[in-house]
């Protein structure tokens, strides 16, 4: 049980990564990513609610009609959303204020969601809780990875201490460099897992967050891509 | 707010602070839904639909429910409950009244829901304390920013698509990342519009 359990952890942080191998939550990857204090902040309390509302959704799975299910999951998740508002305007009011309305918005994050609808309505409330432990820690490393490499070139300086001798390029602190950083890290992540597969194996079949996406299934949209696809 | 007030809001909404490429609200529908300029248009066409919808909904939420009872801290779950009902609202007039739009717009509804556009919209004409007429005029102003950039960003994709000189491993997704990143360098050259 504990070896499964801890396969549950690890699957988060590296097979199904969120952010680098299921490209989903990319509004608050590429928004708060502009320094690591903001992407460990926002790590966390996403961290926070998916394990939260991933357990009182497997606690809930078997009293919930399926066809409500959606608005009760986002109902939950609103919830612990308001709790961790809350807990951060009273113990770390700056970060609340560098993070801004990127903390409601959580509720809309689809990681949340969609761990929700893929594995918290369908397994045990410990697994669920783990699920939500290494989604949540695969998100914070990604967020935390992404933070460093724009603090550094970005403003030259590790989680506020300077560390560089050179003069560092703002844009990558800007919009336009969480989009190109986000871009180049996700190429490397697939050059890497592909070599890790031996030279000459095709890279990871390019995935669409769409596709990733916790509504997927009620998506008309997806169901035509796929109709075509075949 | 004046005429020339509510004018500059609106642009500024459109260019300056392009909802998905200077705010990053709505990335996923940006990624995932623009290989197909046609698409694109539809669920940018839907997206200022409900924006629109949406923003006046939670304005009068907020402000004649929402502060008279004290419950300003509850304007996560309301505002998040209220698009979930508006949406599925919408999705259910459309069917019986227009069935042609709905067959181009009402596929992308449910995708809306959790788009956080939509909430971040609401979240921010909130933040800034905007009167109706300013919270719709910005509400329609970032919904058009949106489907322009959307649109954009499709057209650019479509001509890109079959390009050999790109690196296997950076095709689909990575791509489509680094394009928005120089779109969002040349969208601010807007910056200097408003002062």
């Amino acid at each position: 049980m504990s070896k499964k359990g801890f396969g549950i952890i690890t699957n988060g942080i590296l097979s199904e990564n969120p952010t680098f191998v299921q490209c989903i939550g990319l509004c608050p990857t590429l928004a708060v990513t502009t320094s690591v204090a903001n992407g460990v902040g926002m790590g966390l309390a996403a961290t926070f609610v998916l394990i939260a509302s991933n357990a009182v959704i497997s606690l809930l799975r078997k009293m919930v009609p399926d066809e409500v299910r959606i608005p009760i999951f986002i109902v939950v998740i609103a919830g612990f959303v308001t709790v961790i508002e809350f807990l951060m305007k009273g113990f770390a009011p700056e970060l609340n204020k560098s993070l801004g309305i990127f903390i409601p918005l959580i509720v809309v994050n689809c990681i949340i969601l969609a761990r929700a609808e893929a594995f918290a309505s369908k397994n045990g409330v410990i697994a669920s809780a783990l699920d939500g432990v290494g989604m949540g820690l695969g998100f914070t490393i990604a967020l935390t990875f992404l933070g460093s490499i724009r603090e550094i070139f970005g403003a030259g300086t590790w989680l506020g201490m300077p560390v560089v001798s050179f003069e560092p390029a703002m844009l990558i602190v800007l919009a336009p460099g969480g989009f190109i950083i986000l871009g180049c890290c996700m190429g490397a992540f697939r050059a890497i897992q592909a070599r890790a597969k031996g030279l000459g194996a095709a890279p990871a079949e390019a995935a669409t967050g769409c596709g990733c996406c916790a509504m997927a299934k009620f998506c008309q949209k997806n169901k035509d891509d796929c109709e075509e696809a075949k | 707010m004046t005429m020339t007030e509510l004018l500059l809001l609106f642009i500024s909404s459109i260019f300056v602070h392009n909802i998905l490429l200077s705010r990053f609200l709505g990335c996923c529908p940006f990624m995932g839904v623009s290989s197909k300029l046609k698409t694109a248009q539809g669920m940018g066409a839907a997206v200022v639909f409900v924006i629109v919808l949406a923003s006046l909904m939670t304005w009068l939420t907020y402000n004649y429910l929402l502060v008279p009872l004290h419950l300003e801290y509850l304007y996560t779950l309301s505002f998040i409950l209220v698009i979930a009902a508006l949406v599925q609202f919408v999705e259910l007039a459309l069917k019986k009244l227009n069935p042609v739009l709905y067959k181009s717009l009402g596929i992308f509804l449910p995708l809306i829901t959790t788009n956080c556009a939509v909430l971040g919209v609401a979240v921010l004409n909130m933040n800034e304390g905007y009167g109706l007429a300013a919270a719709l005029v910005n509400a329609l102003g970032s919904s058009l920013g949106f489907l322009l950039a959307i649109s954009l960003m499709a057209g650019i994709r479509e001509r890109i698509e079959d390009n050999e000189g790109i690196p296997v491993s950076l095709k689909g997704l990575p791509m489509a990342l680094i394009t928005a990143g120089l779109m969002s360098i040349a969208f601010m050259g807007f910056t200097g519009i408003i002062k």
